[in-house]
């Protein structure tokens, strides 16, 4: 039986960018691929929630349906849940509509700013939530690392951390913003 | 006339004060960093905002020190588990009352609201935030004022009266419904009393006040023209 740690990301209401700061820790990410299997990623093909995960990172704000379904499947899957990044962490950019009601959100995106087909979807794209919510406000949540995105070094600090059983304080070098 | 001096200890260290200097001043001259952020050296303290909250031996309450004076015999200390939780409270609610979002915010790494965040060790906010629905308002030439980011410590108020003497700035309402105005609540571009000397936005400690043409993290505060400031005034025969 394989000793590595089980992972999953996840991509909600945030830009990728979380994900794309993952990606930039480089050949540090060879370090990590020894003790690390990755289960599921929106950087690979996996449909399911896998089952038995380690640690799950969760990018971006809960805005959709879609966003609690998966945030809710991912904690029921996972010994530890990381809020990766502001959006995760605070909501950021994506709770800026917070101040607005979501019909009125709906009708700028898709009615005052569309040029042709001026109708807001009632299928295929998820239905919003009222509010974009940090994801501490619907699952618990073990690690929060804050930063938009959070950078390379701190990423690998944080996962360094929980690999070894160690629980990272990320705020003695991450920041918001 | 000689002034008295008087002995106290703050964090189990024994320090001497003058008579009348505060706890904050004589916790500054000996190197013990006490959180602030509605107190500015040169302005007269408010004790607002409470983050500077200290527990002194035997006063039942907790006091702010830029406002409690030292005394003869006093027990200080600045950093317990009692204090460091209420602060980091104090910035969690600054946090959820507007809308800080420091990832568009053209101070992004030079706010003293973030630099708090990281201090009291804040990794999110555990109070429901409630995005209030609040204006910008850039009608004056050179200035911005985004209410979104303001936490009220008015010290923009305190140095456009004190300092710049044109007291444009002041509080309208109570609470949750407190906001910094200009003049009579009226644009600021259409203030008459206002210099466009530019004070209040350096000594803001967020993005709230700004100068125009900034994007997101440009936003550099420059706080050091308020001791050279304060020094000539008190110089003056
Ligand atoms: S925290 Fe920043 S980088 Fe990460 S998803 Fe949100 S906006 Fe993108
Ligand atoms: S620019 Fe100067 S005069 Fe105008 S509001 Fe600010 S401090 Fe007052
Ligand atoms: S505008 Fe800036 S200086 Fe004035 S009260 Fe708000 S945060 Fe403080
Ligand atoms: S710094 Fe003392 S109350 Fe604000």
């Amino acid at each position: 039986m394989s000793n590595k740690i089980r992972l999953a990301t996840v991509w909600l209401d945030g830009c990728s960018g979380c994900h794309m700061s993952f990606l930039d820790m480089d050949e540090r990410l060879l370090e990590l691929a020894d003790k690390i299997e990755l289960v599921s990623s929106p950087i690979m093909d996996a449909k399911d929630v896998p089952p038995n995960i380690d640690l799950t990172l969760i990018e971006g704000a809960v805005s959709s349906e879609e966003d609690l379904h998966k945030a809710l499947a991912f904690r029921k899957n996972s010994k530890l849940v990381m809020a990766f990044g502001d959006c995760a962490v605070t909501g950021n950019v994506p709770s800026m509509r917070n101040m607005f009601d979501v019909d009125e959100v709906y009708n700028r995106a898709y009615v005052e700013t569309a040029d042709t087909q001026k109708q807001v979807p009632r299928s295929v794209v998820p239905a919003l939530l009222a509010r974009a919510r940090p994801v501490h406000e619907v699952i618990h949540v073990d690690v929060h690392l804050p930063g938009c995105p959070p950078n390379a070094d701190i990423i690998f600090y944080v996962l360094s951390e929980l690999i070894a059983g160690r629980m990272p304080d990320p705020m003695k070098i991450g920041k918001f913003g | 006339m000689s002034e008295s001096i008087l002995t106290l200890s703050i964090d189990g260290k024994d320090v001497s004060a003058v008579a009348g200097q505060t706890i904050l001043e004589v916790a500054r001259e000996n190197g013990i960093a006490i959180p602030t952020l509605c107190y500015l050296q040169g302005l007269t303290p408010v004790g607002a905002c409470r983050m500077c909250l200290v527990e002194v031996k035997g006063v039942p309450k907790l006091l702010p020190a830029c406002v409690t004076r030292a005394a003869e015999g006093m027990e200080v200390t600045t950093q317990t588990p009692r204090l460091q939780e209420y602060r980091r409270t104090i910035v969690e609610l600054l946090f959820a009352e507007r809308n800080h979002v420091c990832a568009v915010c053209v101070s992004n790494n030079h706010c003293e609201l973030q630099d708090l965040a990281r201090r009291v060790g804040m990794n999110h906010v555990r109070v429901p935030y409630r995005y209030p629905r609040l204006g910008v308002d850039a009608t004056h030439p050179r200035f911005a004022v985004d209410h979104n980011r303001c936490v009220l410590c008015g010290r923009c108020v305190r140095v456009c009266d004190e300092i710049e003497g044109a007291h444009t700035w002041d509080f309208m309402g109570r609470g949750i419904e407190c906001r910094v105005i200009t003049d009579m609540n009226q644009p600021w571009g259409s203030s008459e009393t206002c210099t466009s000397c530019g004070k209040c936005v350096h000594v803001c400690p967020t993005g709230t006040l700004t100068e125009k043409g900034r994007a997101a993290a440009e936003m550099k505060k420059r706080l050091q023209f308020l001791p050279y400031l304060t020094l000539m005034r008190e110089a003056r025969p």
